[in-house]
């Protein structure tokens, strides 16, 4: 009987410290720190709106690094985060696309 | 165990700032200036990271500075991050993870680590991951994406097991197409489609594709996937899937957004089209073009004349392996042969130097120019496509001779 425990506990143990190694392999997520984005749209007419629908789903660099282009591409992407990502836009998103073209778009 | 230490980091900052200082940025100690417009980046330390050139903070896109490829395996710490979708996961528990292996197998398959670890070959090998979109800011005209300089690639030794080995245990059925794969990240609305890839049979069962743990003797940081990633040596990176926790093979192409509608390109020899058109037909990004850059010597850089200047850098293709390095100091009229370095294998970064002996004073324009085994190399002039995938012009570093 004794011998008996004695094995159950070898097997235990081999298997705990098997585990115990898979687990150890993991960083220490409890230590990580997160940067904090930086919500802010450049002010403009219709800045609400891209505080508001734009920041769901994305960070605002996503916006701010593109390079300046026309209004034509803040149409379509605009449509492609509505279309090919399902994000829930309103049917006219005229206001949002002029806004985006006047803060971030080409001149 | 984090691969990140305080004297790495601060020596890495120095170094960015001395850099930073050559390029007239003195100062500037967490910024950075891509040389495109609207270009400006902060550098921003995520865990497990040293501070690197920030794309977007949510979801995490992080740029690695081009100092750090003096290295010819970059640190994990420095690798470059980059997610589709924000809903990434912040930790997660390798006890309890499993790979499920499901679809068109005999025998449906919950992998946990400590299986995948003890119960099949593990393998090394040294591969560059880059994304399809790497130097996208480069492009003129210009093109919407991620504004990425040319930091969005790295070369890691990577172990793991054989994708084949983990399909085979499984059993895969007669008139399997594609393998399916998925990994923990997700969108944020449930109705955004998932960041889901495909591979094709034949590919997922060549024995090259690892399913990987350890990324330079270290698990894999949370950013780059932990606790497993595909790795998929000489293909661009939208296909090495991070955080994998599923495997499902198919009978049909996989129709997802990310297959059927992003990261295709033009059915046109090379992948590219006339600037500013679109192309008429498409078939998803593949394999990496030849690549070669100067590494030794950042844009801005002052040499001595009449002294011997050692000259380094790196070269990549998608695996055929790079033969032949050639450097030229007049804008591309002579050319002179490189040394290459040492091979740590045909997916690895190639490292590459030449002994440099600069006579004219003045203004000097550097070329580095990359062939590999079956002939392939770079073009002189830049090739465009709409999204901005695929760059690998002829890499151009100005010098001042004084």
């Amino acid at each position: 009987m004794k011998k008996f425990f004695a094995i159950l506990f070898i097997i235990g143990a081999a298997g705990l410290s098997a585990a115990d190694k898979t687990a150890a392999d993991a960083p220490d997520f409890s230590s990580f720190v997160w940067p904090v984005e930086s919500g802010a749209y450049k002010p403009g007419a219709g800045v609400e709106l891209a505080q508001s629908l734009c920041i769901t789903c994305h960070s605002t660099e996503y916006v701010s690094t593109q390079p300046p282009l026309p209004r034509k591409f803040w149409e379509a992407t605009v449509k492609k985060m509505k279309e090919k990502y399902a994000a829930p836009l309103p049917e006219d998103n005229a206001a949002l696309i002029d806004y985006l073209t006047s803060a971030y778009g080409s001149k | 165990m984090i691969p990140n230490s305080r004297s790495s980091r601060r020596q890495f900052l120095s170094q960015a700032s001395a850099a930073l200082a050559g390029l007239g940025f003195a100062g500037a100690e967490d910024k950075v200036t891509l040389p495109f417009a609207n270009g400006e980046r902060r550098l921003v330390k995520f865990p497990q990271k040293r501070p690197l050139i920030l794309l977007t903070t949510r979801p995490p896109q992080l740029e690695t500075p081009m100092e750090v490829f003096k290295e010819v395996i970059t640190p994990n710490d420095a690798f470059f991050v980059r997610y589709h979708l924000a809903n990434v996961p912040h930790s997660v528990d390798a006890v309890s993870f499993r790979l499920e292996i499901k679809g068109l197998v005999d025998k449906p398959l919950q992998l946990s680590l400590k299986e995948l670890k003890t119960q099949f070959d593990q393998v090394e090998v040294v591969a560059v991951n880059q994304c399809s979109g790497n130097s996208r800011g480069y492009f003129q005209p210009r093109v919407g994406g991620g504004q990425l300089g040319n930091g969005a690639m790295g070369n890691a030794r990577w172990r793991g097991v054989r994708l084949k080995d983990v399909l085979a245990k499984a059993g895969v059925q007669a008139g399997a197409k594609q393998v399916v794969c998925n990994g923990l990240d997700a969108p944020v609305l449930p109705q955004t489609p998932d960041f889901i890839k495909a591979l094709e049979m034949d590919h997922a069962l060549d024995g090259e594709i690892l399913i990987a743990h350890e990324m330079n003797g270290e698990p894999l940081p949370l950013l780059n996937g932990f606790p497993l990633r595909l790795v998929v040596p000489g293909y661009y990176g939208t296909y090495w899937v991070k955080h994998l926790n599923e495997l499902n093979v198919v009978k049909d192409a996989f129709d997802g957004f990310f297959m059927a509608t992003g990261y295709r390109i033009a059915t046109t020899p090379g992948g590219c089209v006339e600037p500013g058109t679109t192309p008429t037909s498409t078939v998803p990004i593949t394999r990496f073009k030849v690549r070669s850059f100067l590494t030794s010597h950042l844009d801005g850089a002052q040499v001595q004349a009449g002294a011997v200047t050692q000259l380094s850098g790196i070269a990549f293709d998608h695996g055929a392996g790079i033969t032949e390095v050639v450097v030229s100091d007049d804008g591309g009229r002579t050319w002179q042969a490189a040394e290459l370095g040492r091979d740590l294998g045909r997916y690895s970064f190639r490292p590459w130097s030449l002994a440099w002996k600069p006579q004219r004073k003045g203004p000097c324009e550097l070329k580095v120019r990359a062939v590999n085994r079956i002939g392939e190399s770079q073009a002189m002039e830049p090739l465009w496509n709409p999204q901005g995938y695929m760059r690998n012009v002829v890499e151009t570093t100005h010098v001042t001779v004084a």
